[in-house]
């Protein structure tokens, strides 16, 4: 090795003046530097990893994990594997297997959590477990009449079927609610009988009430941001703090006034009446809708719309619309062509922040939307907090990140996110 | 030079403030010739670049009037004025291509697509970019969107252009050039410029004439030789190319010539023209260049001994700051000709000059 490394260099080669490879002499004189640098951002990505990427990560596997059967009703599952036609209910062995299965989770803690989950599938089966494996102790072979004796739903084919249907433990049965759609026990997919068809809606609805709210945030935020950016300081600073003053209020406290102001007996109302626009019998129901929510989200979300214009604006020198009027266009046209086109990365930013804060928004919908304010994200509290299916929550809340990852993708395909400027 | 009946531009006692309190403008009636190429020269907040947006339209005037062609312009929008203007920083439009920044002014007069082309064809070709239209603004450089600036100010015919500062972002040697090539165009086309600078150097190139502004007020209106070598201010004369200045009192008057006492020491000859009478105040200016060193003994008016402070060579001249007559900061261009006077810091010289050299002007 020694009479290799002083070997004179070859051309193609270069090297340091004692005969090593330039690259690594470089890699060498870096790497401390670059250690260091890991080390600076390490703790924060340890703390998004362990606080965000890794909760995501988690309830993204579990809109498709799907444990419970598989572990609870082995035995019943590998003889319907095994030896079931499909077409009839099973013959005693399945029974048996059932009762087995039953006993053992029974034992185990976990036949309420199989009650439910069959639940959800056809309604009555909640009964039809937790009896079964009550009662499952004292029978004695054959079982199959006993089992059909303590609840008739297991002389339904279709209750069969579906528990060999939810064996895999992977399953994208969530993904399907989520938009109206279900496994019959076949494995086909179809809609969800009328009356449980709500998601499709919701999500229109969310996506509806965020455009909305885009909109009207960018038609109030432009010429607060326009003037913003053309005030001088003095006044530009005061009129800077009016529209940071949200960001210093407690939302709730935000959200509440707007009951306060919008209530049938709020102060809105009342001016309407001693003014005599309405009268005192047709007070205007401004709050507790989808009016209410679209109001509140957004005087709450307008300073993310009225931030990356003001940052935007800022750099579009005043000289331009003067060379547009000099050059003979009218000050509406010199607008048109000129000023709002370079606008334009602003208002892109605006609107994609708007309306991604938007579509995800919980708390506002949640104390003013009242029944037809809710949104998507008021569903997936309900799943996570109340009915406790957190698959199909994190299943709804998958679609939504979906979403959100799918517009940003076309801004970065029409506008360029190089040129998103947020402030 | 410029006849009542051959002006384009008349600013007839235009005043302006912005506040109500301080007039950044006072009184100005200032004539600009058809075809002529006027600069307005002044330090900056002296009123200059205000004078050009009133012309432009961009900010009322706050009394008098301002006509363009014999028409009062003043409640005319900017956009009817048809005056091109080439701003400080460009003020290119930076989503549009270089073609499309020409084609601007064009389309707004909705002149027809094959006319339009051809002018831009036509404008570019004559600022050297024919091949540069698909480009955008920032994909040039400094000196290239200059140019297409121009361009643009030019490709609609106007009467009158107006370019405030336009050469200000560009290094010395770009700009050098630039004032050959803009002058050059105002030549071919013989169109009236109105240029704004606070660039003294700028100005005596470019000019046909140049308005002195200070504190807004013209001080001086006169070509640029005029104006180098007969300033009539004290201002002017400070402000345009080096100048030494002595200030005294006068005390006699002879005539086209005056004597003045000056406050450090010395009576000194100089031609009378801008002083009140005898008794007033006056200030000397005098340009280094003029300078005798070591004259034979009395064949100048005005001789005086300097004690030489510093010497700096500057290749084809050897810059010499002495004091003289009470003037610390005397200085003096020995030029680097074979046999130049050879001086010593710290000894002492004669310097000499002429009365014509030495102007008398106010306090």
């Amino acid at each position: 090795m020694a009479s290799e490394t002083a070997t004179p260099a070859t051309a193609d080669v270069l090297t340091t003046v004692d005969g090593r490879p330039l690259k690594a002499a470089l890699a060498e004189a870096q790497r401390t530097r670059r250690i260091r640098a890991v080390l600076l951002v390490t703790p924060l990505l340890l703390f998004i990893f362990a606080t965000f990427l890794f909760p995501i990560a988690l309830m993204m596997f579990r809109s498709v994990d799907n444990p419970l059967i598989a572990q609870n009703l082995p035995k019943t599952i590998a003889v319907l594997e095994k030896s079931w036609n499909g077409k009839d209910v099973p013959g005693e062995e399945a029974f048996a297997a059932l009762r087995e299965d039953l006993m053992a989770s029974r034992a185990a803690g976990q036949v309420g959590k199989v009650a439910t989950r069959l639940n959800f599938e056809t309604s009555g089966m909640r009964s039809a477990v937790t009896r079964t494996a009550r009662k499952a102790k004292k029978m004695k072979a054959p079982y199959k009449d006993q089992i059909l004796k303590v609840h008739d739903a297991w002389s339904k084919r279709e209750v069969w079927a579906t528990i060999k249907r939810l064996a895999p433990t992977i399953t994208g049965a969530n993904y399907l609610a989520a938009v109206d759609r279900k496994y019959d026990a076949d494995d086909n997919i179809v809609s969800q009988p009328e009356e449980r068809q709500i998601y499709v809606t919701l999500f229109m609805k969310t996506l509806w009430m965020s455009t909305i709210v885009t909109v009207s945030c960018l038609l109030l935020g432009f010429p607060i941001a326009y003037l913003l950016a053309s005030l001088p300081l003095r006044h530009s600073n005061l009129l800077m703090i009016l529209v940071l003053l949200p960001f210093w209020t407690s939302l709730l406290v935000r959200t509440t006034s707007w009951i306060v102001l919008l209530q049938t007996q709020g102060v809105l109302n009342d001016i309407m009446v001693w003014i005599g626009i309405i009268d005192d019998e047709n007070r205007i129901q401004l709050i507790f809708n989808a009016q209410g929510t679209v109001i509140a989200m957004t005087q709450i979300l307008l300073p993310f719309m009225v931030l990356p214009l003001y940052s935007v604006m800022k750099t579009i020198s005043p000289s331009y619309l003067r060379a547009a009027q000099s050059l003979g266009a009218h000050r509406f046209l010199a607008y048109y062509r000129i000023y709002l086109p370079n606008t334009m990365a602003g208002i892109g930013a605006g609107c994609l922040l708007v309306f991604i804060l938007a579509i995800g928004y919980y708390i506002t919908p949640a104390l003013v939307g009242g029944q037809d304010g809710q949104m998507i994200s008021n569903v997936i509290a309900f799943h996570m907090q109340k009915s406790l299916n957190w698959g199909l929550g994190a299943a709804l809340g998958g679609i939504l990140l979906v979403g959100v990852c799918m517009l940003y993708w076309l801004y970065n395909k029409l506008v360029g996110v190089d040129n998103l400027k947020l402030g | 030079m410029a006849e009542e009946s051959d002006a384009l531009v008349c600013f007839i006692e235009v005043q302006k403030s912005y506040d109500g309190e301080i007039l950044v403008v006072k009184n100005l009636s200032l004539d600009v010739a058809r075809g002529e190429f006027l600069t307005m020269l002044g330090p900056s907040g002296s009123g200059k670049t205000t004078c050009l947006m009133m012309l432009a339209g961009f900010e009322p005037a706050t009394h008098g009037e301002i006509t363009l062609d014999g028409e009062p312009i003043n409640h005319v929008p900017p956009h009817k004025r048809g005056i091109g203007m080439v701003f400080q920083n460009y003020a290119l439009f930076p989503h549009m291509s270089v073609a499309e920044n020409l084609a601007f002014p064009l389309q707004v007069r909705k002149m027809d697509k094959s006319e339009i082309d051809t002018r831009v064809k036509k404008a570019l070709d004559m600022v050297q970019l024919g091949e540069f239209g698909g480009r955008r603004p920032a994909q040039l450089s400094g000196g290239q969107q200059q140019r297409v600036a121009v361009a643009r100010a030019l490709v609609f015919d106007p009467v009158l252009v107006l370019m405030d500062e336009p050469l200000g972002a560009l290094d010395k040697q770009l700009r050098e050039q630039m004032q050959y090539e803009i002058k050059h165009i105002h030549e071919q086309l013989g169109v009236t410029m109105v240029y704004v600078t606070h660039d003294q150097s700028e100005a005596l190139t470019m000019s046909d004439r140049i308005a002195v502004f200070n504190d807004g007020v013209i001080q001086q209106l006169a070509p640029p030789d005029d104006l180098y070598e007969r300033p009539d201010k004290a201002f002017v004369a400070q402000f345009i190319g080096e100048n030494n200045t002595l200030s005294g009192t006068v005390k006699e008057i002879n005539g086209d010539n005056c004597v003045v006492d000056v406050d450090g020491g010395g009576i000194v000859q100089a031609l009378k023209v801008n002083v009140d009478g005898v008794g007033s105040r006056s200030t000397l200016s005098l340009r280094p260049e003029r300078v005798e060193v070591n004259p034979e003994g009395g064949s100048l008016p005005n001789m005086f001994e300097a004690t030489i402070k510093e010497l700096i060579y500057l290749g084809d001249h050897i810059r010499t700051r002495a004091s003289v007559c009470g003037q610390e900061d005397f200085i003096v261009k020995i030029p680097n000709a074979s046999h130049h006077a050879q001086l010593q810091e710290g000894a002492t010289a004669m310097f000499g000059w002429n009365v014509e050299d030495c102007r008398a002007l106010d306090g």
